[in-house]
């Protein structure tokens, strides 16, 4: 078994999260590149940060017809745990394994700065070793993390406890209300229904060492990665 | 056969770089500009397909990847 690292092209987060996964957490990981049609022996999937195809058209957009996609279509709708940060998240909003879409900043700009995070459900695959309305601090850097849905999405979506993580600060001029990006209720990360499916705009890949101000990130790798490691392949039956 | 799939936000999302360029319309003395919605034209030239083919491919095409549909809606000009 191993955690699948999706890399594009364009992708440049890929190596943060294959180190933090191989060098902090101590998890097998591996890199698949967008052109593999299966995940082999793979029993977790992370779609890392970045630029896939240069975010042409939208971001994520063209990911979404990759050959790659199908198999982690198969491999999620078998409730195996997928992880999608920041262009991951958008990626995976755009082929419908989470609700939504991750629309330009509010400001019109790419913000790259250090944000709190509420957790908003510690009763998740992926945020188990975090405590309910915890403050996490880790980086964001995009211009596409304005989160948007249908008002009867919006609805499915609280009553259903798929928020994880909202912003929660610092309030500053550009973001009084501690939201930086406009996003719909200042949702920074969610899950789908099933909850084997989470994406999240911050980055915990830049905050799992202390050497980079913040480990907050460890407890969802490390959630993650046992999660990926409780199921075996022979429970997905792709 | 030559086309056009022109993407659109959405009435109702809200539009910050139609904002912006609406705002500063309205500072530079273009104050009739009330409102200004950014898309996205995207044009393709076809081969060996007749113009209802074609439509319907792009049509798939616009679904599958030119438009995200929970944002933006689309519309085929074929010449």
């Amino acid at each position: 078994m191993s955690i699948a690292v999706i890399t594009f092209p364009g992708s440049n987060c890929d190596r943060d999260c294959l180190h933090v996964l191989q060098n902090v957490i101590g998890a097998p990981a591996r890199f698949v590149f967008h052109k593999e049609t299966d995940l082999g022996d793979c029993t977790g999937v992370l779609v890392p940060g970045g630029f896939s195809y240069g975010d042409y058209l939208r971001a994520g957009a063209l990911a979404k017809i990759s050959p790659i996609m199908p198999a982690i279509h198969r491999f999620a709708d078998a409730g195996g745990p997928v992880l999608g940060i920041c262009n991951g998240f958008q990626i995976l909003c755009e082929v419908g394994l989470l609700p939504g879409a991750l629309m330009l900043n509010r400001n019109l700009r790419f913000i790259s700065r250090w944000v709190d995070l509420r957790v908003e459900n510690s009763d998740t695959l992926f945020t188990r070793h975090l405590w309910q309305d915890q403050i996490v601090r880790m980086p964001i850097a995009h211009a596409e993390g304005n989160f948007t849905v249908e008002p009867e999405t919006i609805a499915k979506i609280v009553a259903k406890q798929q928020i994880v993580f909202k912003y929660a600060g610092p309030v500053r001029e550009d973001s009084p209300d501690g939201n930086p990006n406009g996003s719909t209720l200042s949702i920074a990360g969610i899950v789908n229904e099933a909850g084997n499916v989470m994406g999240m705009m911050p980055h915990p890949d830049r905050a799992s060492e202390a050497i980079l101000g913040s480990t907050d990130g460890i407890p969802i790798f490390r959630a993650f990665a046992e999660a990926a490691q409780e199921k075996s392949r022979l429970e997905y039956s792709y | 056969m030559k086309a056009k799939v022109i993407v659109k936000l959405k009435e109702g999302v809200l539009d910050p770089q139609g904002q912006a360029i609406q705002q500063l319309l309205a500072q530079r003395g273009y104050s009739q500009i009330a409102d200004v919605r950014v898309g996205k034209l995207v044009e393709f030239e076809l081969e060996n397909v007749t113009p209802i083919e074609g439509e319907a491919m792009l049509a798939e095409i616009a679904d599958k990847l030119l438009a995200n549909p929970i944002i933006e809606s689309y519309r085929i000009e074929s010449q």
